[in-house]
């Protein structure tokens, strides 16, 4: 009886321990998520700091700006990845950095995650409604890292697949591979259904590399991979149309403090943008990834291949 | 928070369908089950052999170290290799058990090695001078003897293998970790809460379901020392007090 009464004893502590950590709807591991900090104002006066995310095609856009900036004579560092959306975008209202890559989507849905724009222009008139005032958004480039819908070179011929309105034909014959989050979203099976009519005969929900692994090895037949991922180009697979826009389009747009927009600036990121295409940032993606070369050299290589420097 | 977790329990829309609480349970209790009866054929005759021989504890230590993998990790990477070898559910199935399989082996093999090699020297001897061989001594003197601390290593291994095998999730799979993941991915926090307290109710459940098997199957005179004991104690106090 006695061990009876402190295992209840002990389950109740651990509910309550549980719940201690929920309440509200916040999530309570943002705050811890991000363990870098702001790269230290060491630069020169003047100098615009660069800050990235933590995960590499934001250090790499952000290295690319870098360079670009300083083969124009403009003084422009880059520091330790920073973490987090939360914690780089307050680096950047603080002013211990001044410029970082962002995406428009992204960045909408993070200032407003009930967001129904989806088309380009839309989201980029809502970003720039919800900035502080101190920031500004440049052009946004060609290149964007979005959700899309992903199937093997083989099951798009086999099917002759061209958008996500053709995979809904099949859709008894598919299984998804995605993020658990893709479920419940409306960028994910809630809007393939309502748009598209695609109900996958089942759901496989993986993480990072393993979703792409999944659909190699046909263990799925379609999947969430983001535009840019590396295995796009060396699995082969085929990227699906989404005309009705179930996904928001994520294009790479630069986010900076007003303070350092010089026209100068906007003129020599202007031109960057120009440059970036969905294309050429996965080939990069690839080097980094994949062929594991120093960001700063891939940055370099950019710049001269595309006469910015 | 509490309240809402509850309500997410007893709430019957959540334990209906192919996604509901009832299968998932059922689910988690195949994979754990399965996980820990492969374990037991492989971990209980290695351990009863090298208590009763005496030799190749090696084996004891090796397992024993075993317990320092974490489970996820080794996780991901036999997934990484089976996802090209296999197909379909599988997959993702067998690098789970294989998982579990190699967590409840360690507390089997030392709950049989120990139990049998703790034998008491002088029953094993007796049976040896009644003319018993080898075999005879290992399945009806030492074994027996060796059933609580079997039961011991059997409900260790249970518990954790049901606790771990929520990670199964995590590469695709059904169960309860599935509240977990899911849960956590869509910041339903009341989800994962209510999947946390379904996993540890499971694990109490299975613990006094062992517990009550082994009450059935150890025979009275080899109870654990401390029922022994409470024994003991009650016939002390009944004779200390011979007018109530």
């Amino acid at each position: 009886m006695k061990r009876t009464m402190s295992v209840a004893a002990l389950t109740l502590t651990a509910t309550l321990a549980l719940a201690a950590c929920g309440g509200g709807s916040s999530n309570p591991l943002s705050k811890n998520s991000s363990t870098g900090k702001a790269p230290a104002g060491t630069a020169a006066a003047g100098a615009i700091r660069v800050g990235a995310a933590n995960f590499p095609e934001s250090q790499l856009i952000a290295a690319i700006y870098a360079a670009a900036l300083n083969a124009k004579g403009v003084k422009a560092t880059t520091g330790d990845p920073i973490g987090a959306r939360e914690v780089y975008l307050k680096a950047l209202q603080q002013g211990s950095i001044d410029l970082v890559p962002e995406y428009a989507y992204s960045l909408l849905t993070y200032y407003q995650p009930s967001a129904t724009q989806t088309a380009p222009a839309a989201v980029r008139a809502a970003v720039i409604k919800k900035l502080p005032a101190t920031e500004m958004l440049l052009n946004a480039a060609a290149a964007e890292d979005s959700n899309t819908v992903t199937v093997t070179k083989q099951t798009a011929d086999k099917w002759d697949l061209k958008t996500i309105a053709d995979l809904a034909k099949h859709s008894s014959q598919v299984t998804f591979a995605a993020p658990p989050e893709f479920q419940g979203r409306e960028q994910g099976l809630k809007g393939l259904k309502e748009k598209y009519n695609l109900v996958p005969k089942s759901f496989r929900a993986l993480q990072g590399t393993a979703i792409a692994q999944a659909l190699k090895n046909n263990q799925a037949q379609a999947a969430n991979i983001f535009s840019t991922d590396p295995s796009i180009k060396t699995d082969g697979f085929v990227v699906l149309q989404d005309p009705k826009h179930v996904f928001g389009t994520d294009n790479v747009v630069p986010l900076i403090t007003k303070a350092k927009a010089t026209k100068q600036v906007q003129t020599i990121l202007d031109a960057v943008q120009a440059k970036l295409t969905t294309d050429n940032l996965a080939e990069m993606d690839k080097e980094v990834q994949v062929d594991h070369k120093d960001i700063a050299t891939v940055a370099k290589q950019f710049i001269s291949d595309n006469g910015l420097g | 928070m509490i309240a809402q977790v509850w309500r997410w329990l007893v709430d019957g829309a959540h334990w209906q369908g192919g996604t509901g609480i009832a299968q998932r349970l059922l689910e988690h209790l195949e994979y754990s089950g399965m996980s820990v009866l492969i374990a037991a054929i492989i971990a209980l005759p290695i351990g009863a052999f090298i208590g009763h021989a005496g030799r190749a504890k090696w084996i004891i230590a090796v397992a024993n170290a075993f317990r320092a993998i974490p489970s996820l990790g080794l996780l991901f990477v036999v997934a990484m290799w089976f996802v090209s070898r296999l197909q379909g559910d599988a997959a993702y199935l067998v690098p789970t058990i294989i998982v579990l399989v190699i967590l409840a082996m360690p507390p089997l093999l030392a709950g049989a090695y120990s139990g049998v090699s703790e034998v008491d020297p002088a029953a094993r001897d007796a049976a040896y001078g009644m003319g018993m061989t080898h075999r005879q001594v290992l399945t009806r003197v030492e074994l027996p003897c060796a059933l609580p601390l079997i039961f011991s290593g059997l409900r260790s291994a249970a518990l954790q293998v049901i606790a771990t095998a929520t990670i199964a999730a995590s590469i695709s799979v059904g169960g309860l970790g599935r509240y977990l993941i899911d849960g956590l991915a869509n910041s339903d926090y009341t989800e994962m809460a209510g999947g946390a307290v379904l996993v540890a109710a499971l694990a109490l459940v299975v613990d006094g379901v062992l517990a009550a098997l082994q009450r059935l199957v150890v025979p009275g005179g080899l109870r654990t020392a401390r029922s022994a004991r409470r024994r003991r104690r009650a016939s002390a106090v009944t004779q200390a007090s011979p007018t109530g």
